[in-house]
């Protein structure tokens, strides 16, 4: 195929990424993003798949079947461990701003910027030869498809000058720039980087679902066939099953390295955690993610069994077989999809590592060093184009890194096998992120020395030896170490053998490395920074948003100098924007002159972090703001305090809840106090109102016998009889009053005897009887034959029922009328029903009844005899008793009063043989 | 209130689900399922190692949805 056709597809390519990235980045400006939806996110989580799995998958898959598949199996058991892990991370990174790896690990322990530089070399180092992988890949796939290598690998190097992967890392470089460092953002997220990656995911898995299918169906006979083929070949044989050329201890260090490289690479990092919009598109990215890159997978090894059917032995590399079956069949417009979607794959990874990596060199490495007190940057003013200038020579270097080691190492391994070295080493930074993310104990020594030894067993173990295939390093020196001994050897380290390099490599780091981390943490005291830093990461699900922080800063600045330093790295009117908008949101007023609160100086910082990191943050606020510094103590003490925020609130909520219940029972008495002083008061007022009907009547009658002393006898014996009921009805009033107040107060005298029930019935029904021939209502009494006794006052029950019965044959119909008074005796008392066939009571009606003068009906149309007392009077003795008195009716259908005393045998006197008397 | 709890259990249940695909994707199971035998036309082991990719993918998506 022609040079010029590909360089134009490729370019055209390129062209259409900027386009959709700068359409993405608009479309944020405008607060208007396209990529805050959890399908973007799990796509652009497919950066995953580099030139690796595009086309090393296949070749890894040549030469151990099955064995390409853990590298993919991992990410799978990781994501769905995510809603627990990566929310806690992108919680804690919100919150303290910060906007990459190395920026975490620092941060977690005290703001190390020692930390920081570290995890910033160990990943610049680490990934260089998983660039050159790309780099490799592309400019491979380039010369195959131009037919300058038949197909075959290119085996003699190019002149730099000539060679094609030189231009492409160039090529990428430049693209890169104009993608990552446009502007300096606070928050580090690239809208239109993301969207652009999400689009290249998609592109990589149509390119490679469509040649899957073309070599599947179109070339052979679908999955059947390839395999069915490949088991009847004794050489391809082995490819179906686990096989010879594997163990399950390195599947398990594969599985293991891939969930870990998942969240650890820098790129990988950056999608996941930073450039999140939403935690809820992690729920979406569990499912999503995982089946994209099974998706991915499902044609690597019919790909391989057909590539290795098609051609012979030694013939092409099978790294490149995803391009060489359609070139070999003649497809050319296959082959130009096949390149361009490893393209995607490979300039999607570049794009989003450099970045990665150029926001981690530029914060945690070079500013950290040129911005403390005294060095090259400290008093300069306008920060933003500095910063952005150290982003783009890191991208432009790291890329030429690669180059190098593409240059130097790279056409001697596979693709797989330089991946593997780039995830072992990412891996180092596992025990001090996970440990730090739940160990408050892990200490930045721990991390430190930790991350140190983990790193120079890795280089040991793994880039260096891999430099013998290019003679760097002798041969000798592989077999036996650096002394002739055998011990040091570095792929048998202490005559370890019988591991694979990955797996060996990965035992022998992560020993030293758990190792070291967790001895010294557990040997060390903690400073106070590391305290605080420690509390605000493990706990931060369960901490109220910067609290503890804030009261660690006890300093004195003018807010103009806050606003100087702010200005060296937003421009004076992202400074003042700022800070305005932070005025507003708090409502604090932020004149020049006047000082700032801490909660400011903490906020400044935390800008500050988002542009510069949480090391040089620090630095840049320290040199503006008087610290008071504070002492172990006070530190500990706050955080003391804070890790017994759970208990205390819970002992808070405790003493709350007690309290409240006080307030609520304080404010019942409260409202019963103030109904007991309306009904006192509404009690002397009825009271007054009853006494004076009848002193009126009588007063008025005795005024007519005054001025007419020639009134006639049957006139005067009229008048005079008036007088004297309404003198008795208002002694009557006045005695029930007394009565009553006596009964409320408890006063009165109690002749408590034991009471023979029927016999009280029977002088109630004689002492009423004359009341019920009046009215001509009959009574009906039955009374059990065991007759019942009861501790009672003989007179105050005669009382009761006297007031029960007179009510009934008042509110009965006269002539019709019928009154039922039945006694019956149950387990532990005896009732009294006194039941009429009258008028019957409204339910309202039966709730007032039993108040003081309020009586049944309208009162003021259709006023029932009787003072209002009776009923009230009635229940305090029967409740005084040890009883209870109520009543039962619909209207229409008569009334039942019935009331209970308990039988004089349940209480604990000697009224029990006096029943069986 | 709702989705707090379902917040509380995706917690414990989305892990559980990861713990369990670490064990079927590993030994010892591997090797039950690592026989030369053709199982409706391909290997019994990529048939399972695919099967069990597929479904912990359901279960998560299931367990995920809102």
């Amino acid at each position: 195929m022609d040079t010029w056709v590909i360089v134009v597809a490729s370019l055209a390519y390129l062209g259409l990424l900027f386009a959709i990235a700068w359409y993405g980045d608009r479309r944020a400006d405008q607060k208007r993003s396209i990529i805050s939806n959890g399908w973007v996110y799990a796509l652009s989580l497919g950066v995953y798949a580099t030139s690796w799995t595009y086309y090393g998958s296949v070749g890894r898959a040549a030469t151990s079947g099955i064995g390409f598949l853990p590298i993919y199996l991992g990410p799978t058991i990781m994501v769905a461990a995510w809603w627990l892990l990566l929310r806690k991370i992108i919680r804690i990174c919100r919150r303290n701003r910060i906007t990459s790896l190395a920026d975490f690990i620092s941060s977690r322990y005290g703001k190390s910027s020692l930390l920081g530089g570290l995890v910033t070399v160990v990943s610049v180092v680490g990934v260089i030869p998983y660039i050159a992988l790309q780099l490799k890949a592309v400019s491979n796939t380039f010369s195959i498809l131009r037919g300058r290598s038949e197909l075959a690998v290119v085996t003699t190097d190019p002149p730099v000058l000539a060679d094609t992967a030189l231009y492409v890392a160039l090529l990428l470089a430049a693209f890169t720039i104009l993608f990552g460092t446009r502007h300096l953002d606070a928050t580090e997220r690239h809208e239109g980087m993301v969207a652009a990656v999400a689009f290249e995911s998609v592109v990589k898995l149509v390119a490679f679902l469509v040649v899957g299918a073309y070599v599947t169906y179109g070339l052979f006979n679908g999955f059947g066939d390839l395999f069915g083929r490949a088991s009847a070949d004794p050489d391809l044989r082995q490819l179906v099953t686990f096989g010879e050329t594997q163990s399950y201890a390195s599947w398990l260090w594969l599985v293991v390295l891939s969930m870990l490289a998942i969240l650890l690479l820098p790129r990988q990092w950056q999608v996941a955690v930073v450039e999140n919009v939403d935690e809820r598109h992690i729920r979406t990215a569990g499912w999503l993610f995982p089946l994209y890159l099974l998706l991915i997978n499902i044609f690597v090894l019919p790909i391989t069994i057909a590539g290795l059917l098609t051609f012979p032995a030694d013939g092409v590399s099978p790294d490149a077989y995803v391009l060489a079956l359609p070139i070999a069949q003649g497809q050319a417009a296959l082959a130009l999809l096949v390149f361009i979607g490893g393209l995607s794959a490979a300039t999607g990874m570049v794009i989003v590592e450099t970045i990665a990596l150029s926001t981690m060199v530029s914060n945690s490495l070079v500013l950290p060093v040129l911005l403390r007190r005294g060095g090259a940057l400290a008093g300069r003013g306008d920060l933003g184009g500095m910063i952005l200038g150290i982003r783009r020579v890191t991208i432009v270097v790291v890329l030429l890194l690669g180059y190098g080691y593409f240059r130097v190492a790279g056409e001697a391994l596979t693709l797989v096998s330089i991946g593997l070295i780039s995830f072992a080493a990412v891996a180092q930074f596992a025990p001090a992120l996970i440990g730090g993310l739940y160990w408050r104990g892990a200490t930045r020594r721990g991390a430190v020395w930790g991350l140190v030894g983990g790193f120079v067993v890795w280089a040991y173990t793994l880039p260096l030896p891999s430099l013998a295939a290019t003679g760097l390093v002798s041969q000798s020196f592989i077999e036996d170490g650096p002394f002739g001994s055998g011990l040091l050897a570095p792929y048998a380290l202490f005559g370890l053998d019988g591991l694979d390099e990955v797996s060996h490599s990965m035992l022998w780091s992560m020993l030293v490395n758990v190792g070291l981390f967790v001895g010294l943490s557990l040997t060390d005291r903690r400073e106070p920074a590391e305290h605080v830093q420690a509390a605000l990461f493990v706990d931060v699900f369960t901490r109220p948003d910067d609290s503890a922080e804030s009261r660690l800063w006890r300093g004195k600045a003018p807010v103009g100098e806050l606003e100087r330093l702010l200005s060296r790295f937003l421009g004076p009117d992202g400074a003042e924007e700022e800070l305005r908008a932070y005025a507003e949101r708090t409502g604090t007023d932020l004149s020049p002159q006047g000082h700032v609160s801490a909660d400011l100086v903490q906020h400044v910082e935390n800008v500050l972090a988002g542009a510069v990191g949480s090391a040089s943050a620090r630095f840049m606020v320290a040199s503006v703001v008087e610290e008071e510094p504070l002492t172990v103590g006070e530190v500990v003490q706050i955080l003391d305090e804070t890790s017994q925020v759970l208990a205390e609130s819970r002992a808070l909520a405790r003493k709350s809840q007690e309290l409240e219940t006080a307030t609520t029972e304080l404010r019942e008495a409260n409202t019963r106090l103030l109904e007991l002083d309306r009904l006192k008061d509404d009690f002397v007022s009825t009271v007054s109102h009853e006494l004076r009907t009848p002193l009126t009547s009588i007063r008025a009658f005795s005024e007519i016998l005054v001025d007419n002393p020639d009134l006639d006898g049957a006139e005067r014996a009229e008048y005079l009889r008036i007088i004297v009921e309404e003198t008795a009805r208002l002694s009557r009033l006045i005695n029930q009053v007394l009565d009553l107040s006596k009964l409320e107060s408890g006063g009165a005298d109690w002749q408590i005897e034991p009471v023979v029930l029927p016999d009280v019935v029977d002088t109630s029904s004689h002492a009423s009887a004359q009341l019920f021939r009046d009215r001509k209502v009959t009574m009906e009494v039955s009374v059990p034959e065991l007759a019942p006794v009861v501790m009672a006052d003989r007179d105050r029950l005669v009382q009761v029922l006297l007031n029960l019965l007179s009510n009934a044959v008042k509110f009965c119909p006269p002539e019709a009328g019928r009154v039922w008074v039945v006694v019956s005796e149950h387990e532990e008392e005896v009732q009294v029903d006194v039941r009429d066939n009258g008028l019957g009571i409204s339910v309202e009606d039966q709730a007032v009844i039993f108040e003081k003068f309020r009586q049944g009906g309208d009162t003021r149309t259709n006023r029932p005899a009787g003072t209002g007392l009776g009923l009230p009077i009635s229940r305090a003795i029967v409740e005084r008793l040890g009883g209870r008195l109520w009543v039962e009716s619909a209207p229409g259908a008569g009334a039942t009063f019935s009331f209970t005393l308990p039988l004089a045998a349940a209480r604990p006197s000697s009224s029990t043989g006096r029943r069986a008397l | 209130m709702g989705d707090r709890t379902s917040e509380r259990e995706r917690s414990v249940r989305l892990p559980s689900v990861a713990a369990l695909a670490f064990l079927l994707f590993n030994y010892p199971l591997l090797a039950v399922f690592d026989v030369r035998v053709l199982a409706g036309g391909v290997p019994l082991l990529w048939a399972y190692l695919f099967g069990v990719w597929a479904a912990v993918i359901a279960l998560v998506a299931w367990l995920s949805r809102s």
